[in-house]
C-alpha cells in the first residue's frame, strides 16, 4: 500500500498565487497563438498598404489609423445607442438601491451588522477590527464615500462571477475556448486601464457605468481562470467514478465537477474581489464616487491628509471584504475535506 | 459454474491495450509477440494488456491476481471501457460493449456494470448516505426507494451509523466500504471489483468476503474480483486468472493454481498460501491398480473432497493405506500412509505429491 494520494481538487493558496504569478507576463506559452497572428497581421497589412495606400518603402501611415478606428467607435456609439443606455440603467439602478438601503440603515447598524458577518464567518478578532475600522472611518466623515465604495465592489463583483463563471466553466470544458481565452485574458489584464476608459466614456459617459465596465475588464480574468483550473485539476479518480456510474456530460458537471470546484471558483471571486478594490481610485477618474473620488479630489487639491485617510478606508474595505471571502473559501474547502 | 444455456455473463476476446502515444506502433510489436519490455524499449509504449481472453459465466466469481502494475485495474476499465481498448473485444451476454454507442455504454454502465474502486472514488461533497446513493440517482431510482437501497447496502457493510458522515470523516477502511455499499446497491447483475477489501481488517474483511459469497449465490452475480491476496483468492474464487506483464500466465481453479503452478513466477506467487487448506485426499491418492487392489484399512474410509487436516487423525491411527471414496461411496483411490505423512511435512511436498 502506498498510502493515499494526496488531494489535489483543492488548491492550495500557494498554487493559487502560483497560478496568478504565472500570468503576469503579457504572453506566455499558452498564449502562444497569439504571436503569430500579430506577426501574420503585421505582415498583411504592410502588404495591403504597399500595393493600395504607399509608394515607398518604409512607410509610416502615421496616427491616421488611430483616428479610423475612432470612427468605427462612434458609429457604433450611434448605432447600438439604446443597448448602451439599457446596460447603463441596470447597473446605476443596483448601485442607487445598494447605496440607499445602506445609507437607509445607518452607520452604526451596518457597522454592526457588518461586525457580526465577520465574528460568524471569521473571528472574535476580526469582529473587532471590522467594528474599529468602519467606526473611525464614519467618525471622519467618510461613512457615505465608503458605502459608495461598497456598493461599487458589490455591484462589479456580482457582475464579474456572472461573467466570469459560466465563462470559467465553459472554458475547462472545451479546450478550443480555453485557447482563444488566455491570451484575451492576458491582454485584459495587461492593458492599461486608461485605454478602455476613453471609450468607455465614450460609450456611457461620465459616471459609475464605465467605471463598473472597465473595473470588470480588469477584475474578471482571474475568477474565469480559477474557475477553468479548479474544474480541469480535478482529481482523475473521482471522475472516473462519476464516470463508471454511466453520467451524461451535464450530469458530471452539475453534480461532480462544479461542487467540486467551488472552493477554487471562491479563491477566483476573492482575487476578483481585491483586483476590483485596486481600480477604485482609477474609476474616480470616469466618474466613480466614494473613497476613490475622496482620494482624487485630495491628489487634486495638495491635501495629503485628507488623502491618507480616504486610502487608508480603501485598505480596511479590502481587508474585511478579502478576510470575509477567504474565510468562506475555508469553509468550502473544510466541508469537502481531503478525499 | 457454468450456465445452464451455456452463455457466458461475460466475454473477453484477443484484448490489448497499450499506452503512450506511440501505441499502434506498441499494438503492432506486442501483437507480434514482443514483450512488454521490448515493447517499451522500442516504442516507449506501455503494454498494459496482451492478448487477454476469458470466459465468465453467469454466477461466477472470477479472480484477478497479479503483482502491481501487471495490468489488473487496467484489465477490469477495459471491461466497462473506462479504458478504451486498443484491440479486441468485450462482450456482456450477447451484445459487444467495444461497440456500443455513448448512450448504449451509459445506459449498460447504469443497469449491468457496476464498479468498486482501489481508491474508492468517494465524491467529497456528498454524504456518505448521498454518495452510495448518487449511481441510484443517476439510474433514474425515485428518492424513496434509492434512500431505502442504500441504507441496506450501508447496513451491510456495518455502516448504518454513519449515514450523515462526509467521507472526510471516515478511516481509509470505512470509505472503502463506503465505495462496497455503492457498488452493491445499484444491484447490477455484473460487480467489477478492484481490491474492494485491501484497506479492511482481517475480521471486517473475512465478514465481507462472507456477505459477498453469500449474496453471489442467493442473486447469482457475476463478479470479476481483484486482489493481491492468494488466501482471499482461493477463499472466494471459482476459477483464478494470474496475469504477469499485462498477460493471464495461468488460469484454473483455486487448488488447481496452487496445486499446478504453471511455472516458476506462479509458484512464487502462491507458496505463501496454507497449502493444508488446498490438499484434498484426490490429490494426493494413489489409482494405480496394483495399489488400489492392496491391502487397506477397511476403519478408515475418507471422502475424495477431505483435505489434508481432516485426514490428521485418520492417518495416526490407520495401519494400512486409507481407502479413498466419492459422493457415491465408489473407492477411487487409496492413500498410503507413508505418503501422507510425506504430503503432511510440508506444503512443497504436498505440491509435488499432488503433481506426480
Ligand atoms: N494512463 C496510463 N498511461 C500509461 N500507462 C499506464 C496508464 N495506466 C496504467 N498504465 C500502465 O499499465 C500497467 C498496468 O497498470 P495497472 O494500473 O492496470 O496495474 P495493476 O495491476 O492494477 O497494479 P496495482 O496492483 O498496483 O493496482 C502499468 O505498467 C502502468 O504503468
Ligand atoms: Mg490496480
Amino acid at each position: 500500500m502506498s498510502g493515499l494520494p494526496v488531494p489535489q481538487h483543492i488548491l492550495s493558496p500557494r498554487s493559487v498565487m502560483a497560478e496568478i504569478m504565472n500570468r503576469s507576463g503579457p504572453v506566455q506559452r499558452d498564449s502562444a497563438w497569439a504571436v503569430p497572428l500579430v506577426v501574420v497581421a503585421t505582415g498583411l497589412f504592410y502588404v495591403v498598404a504597399y500595393l493600395f495606400v504607399a509608394d515607398e518603402f518604409p512607410f509610416d501611415v502615421g496616427r491616421d489609423i488611430g483616428y479610423r478606428l475612432d470612427v468605427w467607435l462612434d458609429w457604433l456609439k450611434d448605432n447600438l445607442g439604446p443597448l448602451f443606455q439599457a446596460i447603463k440603467d441596470v447597473i446605476v439602478w443596483f448601485l442607487i438601491s445598494l447605496e440607499d438601503m445602506m445609507l437607509w440603515f445607518t452607520w452604526p447598524a451596518s457597522i454592526a451588522a457588518i461586525a457580526l458577518v465577520s465574528w460568524l464567518l471569521v473571528s472574535t478578532r476580526m469582529a473587532l477590527f471590522s467594528a474599529s475600522s468602519l467606526l473611525l472611518l464614519a467618525t471622519f466623515g467618510l461613512w457615505e464615500s465608503t458605502v459608495e465604495t461598497m456598493a461599487l465592489i458589490i455591484v462589479t463583483v456580482t457582475l464579474s462571477i456572472m461573467i466570469a463563471v459560466p465563462l470559467g466553466v465553459w472554458a475547462s470544458q472545451s479546450d478550443r475556448l480555453d485557447a482563444v481565452l488566455r491570451p484575451m485574458l492576458d491582454a485584459m489584464q495587461t492593458m492599461p486601464s486608461f485605454v478602455y476608459l476613453v471609450p468607455a466614456i465614450a460609450f456611457f459617459s461620465l459616471g459609475n457605468t464605465p467605471a463598473v465596465l472597465a473595473t470588470l475588464i480588469y477584475a474578471v480574468p482571474p475568477a474565469v481562470r480559477l474557475t477553468n483550473l479548479g474544474i480541469r485539476q480535478l482529481p482523475a479518480e473521482t471522475l472516473e467514478a462519476a464516470d463508471s456510474f454511466g453520467m451524461t456530460r451535464r450530469q458530471m458537471l452539475l453534480k461532480v465537477k462544479i461542487p467540486l470546484a467551488i472552493p477554487t471558483i471562491m479563491a477566483g471571486v476573492n482575487q476578483t474581489t481585491l483586483m476590483a478594490l485596486s481600480m477604485v481610485v482609477i474609476a474616480s477618474l470616469v466618474g466613480a464616487g466614494g473613497l476613490g473620488l475622496d482620494v482624487n479630489r485630495a491628489l487634486g487639491r495638495i491635501e495629503p491628509g485628507n488623502g491618507f485617510l480616504a486610502g487608508l478606508g480603501i485598505v480596511f474595505v479590502a481587508i474585511i471584504i478579502d478576510r470575509i471571502t477567504q474565510a468562506l473559501t475555508k469553509k468550502q474547502q473544510d466541508a469537502l475535506g481531503s478525499e | 459454474m457454468s450456465d445452464a444455456d451455456g452463455q457466458p455473463a461475460l466475454r473477453i476476446r484477443g484484448l490489448y491495450k497499450v499506452f503512450g502515444d506511440a501505441d499502434r506502433e506498441g499494438l503492432e510489436l506486442s501483437r507480434s509477440g514482443q514483450s512488454k519490455d521490448e515493447v517499451q524499449e522500442a516504442t516507449g509504449a506501455v503494454v498494459g494488456l496482451r492478448d487477454i481472453n476469458i470466459e465468465i459465466a453467469q454466477g461466477e466469481l472470477f479472480v484477478v491476481m497479479g503483482l502491481s502494475g501487471c495490468g489488473k485495474s487496467t484489465l477490469v476499465r477495459c471491461i466497462n471501457r473506462l479504458i478504451e481498448p486498443s484491440a479486441g473485444e468485450v462482450w456482456i451476454d450477447d451484445r459487444e460493449i467495444t461497440e456500443m454507442s455513448d448512450d448504449e455504454l451509459r445506459e449498460t454502465r447504469r443497469r449491468e456494470l457496476a464498479m468498486v474502486f482501489q481508491h474508492f472514488g468517494l465524491m467529497p461533497h456528498r454524504t456518505v448516505m448521498d454518495n452510495v446513493a448518487l449511481p441510484l440517482e443517476i439510474g433514474g431510482v425515485a428518492r424513496r426507494e434509492r434512500r431505502e437501497r442504500a441504507a441496506n447496502a450501508l447496513e451491510l457493510v456495518g455502516l448504518r451509523e454513519w449515514i450523515a458522515s462526509m467521507p472526510n470523516q471516515l478511516s481509509g477502511g470505512m470509505k472503502q466500504r463506503v465505495g462496497l455499499a455503492r457498488g452493491l446497491a445499484m444491484e447490477t447483475p455484473i460487480l467489477l471489483m478492484d481490491e474492494p477489501f485491501s484497506a479492511l481488517d482481517p475480521v471486517i474483511r473475512r465478514d465481507l468476503q462472507d456477505e459477498l459469497l453469500a449474496l453471489q449465490s442467493s442473486v447469482q452475480k457475476t463478479i470479476v474480483f481483484i486482489t493481491h491476496d492468494l488466501n482471499e483468492a482461493v477463499r472466494v474464487g471459482d476459477r483464478i486468472a494470474i496475469m504477469r506483464d499485462g498477460e493471464i500466465v495461468q488460469l484454473g481453479a483455486p487448488n488447481d493454481v496452487v496445486l499446478n503452478p504453471a511455472d516458476a513466477f506462479v509458484r512464487e506467487f502462491t507458496q505463501d498460501v496454507r497449502l493444508h487448506g488446498m490438499v484434498t485426499a484426490a490429490s494426493i491418492m494413489d489409482t494405480s491398480p496394483e495399489a488400489m487392489t492392496g491391502p487397506t484399512d477397511e476403519r478408515y474410509v475418507v471422502r475424495e473432497d477431505a483435505v489434508l487436516d481432516e485426514l490428521v487423525p485418520a492417518g495416526l491411527s490407520a495401519t494400512q493405506p486409507l481407502q479413498v471414496v466419492d459422493g457415491a461411496g465408489e473407492l477411487v483411490g487409496v492413500i498410503p500412509l507413508q505418503r501422507l505423512a510425506r504430503a503432511m511435512v510440508s506444503d512443497e511436498a504436498a505440491a509435488a505429491i499432488a503433481a506426480e
